[in-house]
């Protein structure tokens, strides 16, 4: 079965993660700019590091058959350097205008502060005014349910057109008003710390497979780009179609980046091949006669 | 051996991780069974996984309730 992995940290993870993920039906990755571990202190290493994320690693994707696409943002821990922030902020048009930029991601809230919250807006303001796709990161843990409830109360105020907004690491207390406010929402599949691919599928069960996407969301922390497969797998295993599994781990994210013409994969849809029953050839009786 | 505080470091995000596991597996039973004609169709598979919670809400001080655990779900000896 064919794979999106619409949130992943390749620069975190090794050139055997691509070719197994390739080997396991994943075509395309998207990797979302994030926090490297510790606090990076000047704009030019934001820029090398959108350098190495926007041009080398399509390259290492390649080596194996997969697409890989980018997003540009400041995230949400680094985002209280509101100083830093806005001068990389001046920087993001460049990327935009790179043929497999996605938008803005991964910004969003971390702590829920002031600084914070600014530098959010900010980016999203950006976002809007250059027509690119938003990806938001929730708050982890302990801070997720606040963390989500302000950046609801961010956007509300802001003129962004919903179907365009991905707001991920959606769990069971905070999918609902995700969804009822007509954004699309993500559950990022984590060992410990976020969604299992059970919990994942339940979810799937009680809200429906629309504006929803998974993902893995691998990078250097204790994390496994195969809990998407495994969500597959479970999926799969409790009864769902292949065609059900192909839309949601594969069609949903080219219905949402593909909103983004710079993303052009098409839709998939499964179809059965049936071989015509071949009709016997009746042998003329002279013809048959010569050959006994 | 680890001090408590250490211990909590090293091992509360697995618990709450165990724990949240749990929960949506009885969540999921409740579904189905809300789902199924037969309703539980009388299984007291379901009835063990609460008396085991029943053994975690309790403070010990025996710290055996992996042992309590291990016996509820064991056959007769």
């Amino acid at each position: 079965m064919q794979i999106i992995q619409p949130h992943y940290h390749a620069i975190a993870r090794t050139a055997q993660d691509y070719e197994r993920m390739a080997m396991s039906g994943v075509v395309a990755v998207c990797e979302p700019a994030f926090w490297a571990g510790f606090d990076r202190e000047y704009p030019e290493t934001f820029i090398d590091y959108f350098r190495q994320i926007g041009e080398f690693e399509p390259t290492r994707a390649a080596d194996y058959g997969i697409r890989h696409f980018f997003w540009v943002a400041v995230n949400p821990k680094e985002a209280e350097n509101q100083e830093l922030s806005r001068e990389v902020l001046k920087r993001f048009p460049d990327f935009f205008k790179m043929p497999n930029c996605l938008g803005v991601g991964e910004t969003g809230l971390h702590k829920s502060t002031a600084n914070e919250a600014a530098i959010f807006e900010e980016q999203v303001s950006l976002a809007i005014e250059h027509d690119q796709l938003i990806l938001i990161h929730t708050p982890h843990l302990e801070d997720k349910t606040h963390g989500t409830r302000r950046i609801l109360e961010i956007l509300e105020g802001l003129p962004v057109d919903r179907n365009r907004v991905w707001i991920d690491h959606a769990e069971e207390h905070t999918i609902r008003p995700i969804l009822d406010a007509g954004y699309w929402s993500g559950f990022t599949l984590y060992p410990i710390t976020k969604c299992s691919p059970k919990r994942a599928v339940d979810m799937l069960e009680m809200y429906g497979r629309e504006r929803i996407l998974v993902n893995s969301s691998a990078d250097w922390g204790p994390s496994d780009p195969f809990t998407l497969q495994e969500c597959v797998c479970e999926y799969r295993r409790r009864g769902n179609s292949l065609q059900d599994a192909m839309e949601i781990f594969y069609n949903n994210p080219v219905r949402f980046l593909g909103q983004n013409p710079k993303f052009d994969l098409p839709m998939l849809k499964v179809e059965e091949m049936r071989e015509e029953a071949e009709e016997p050839v009746e042998q003329p009786a002279e013809e048959s006669a010569d050959l006994t | 051996m680890l001090t408590p505080s250490k211990v909590l470091d090293l091992y509360f995000l697995e618990a709450r991780c165990m724990l949240i596991e749990v929960a949506a597996t009885l969540d999921r039973f409740d579904r189905a069974v809300d789902s199924d004609s037969n309703g539980d169709g009388g299984d007291d598979r379901i009835e063990k996984l609460y008396e085991s919670l029943q053994v975690l809400s309790s403070k010990s001080e025996t710290s055996d309730r992996s042992e309590q655990l291990l016996k509820l779900f064991s056959g007769p000896a």
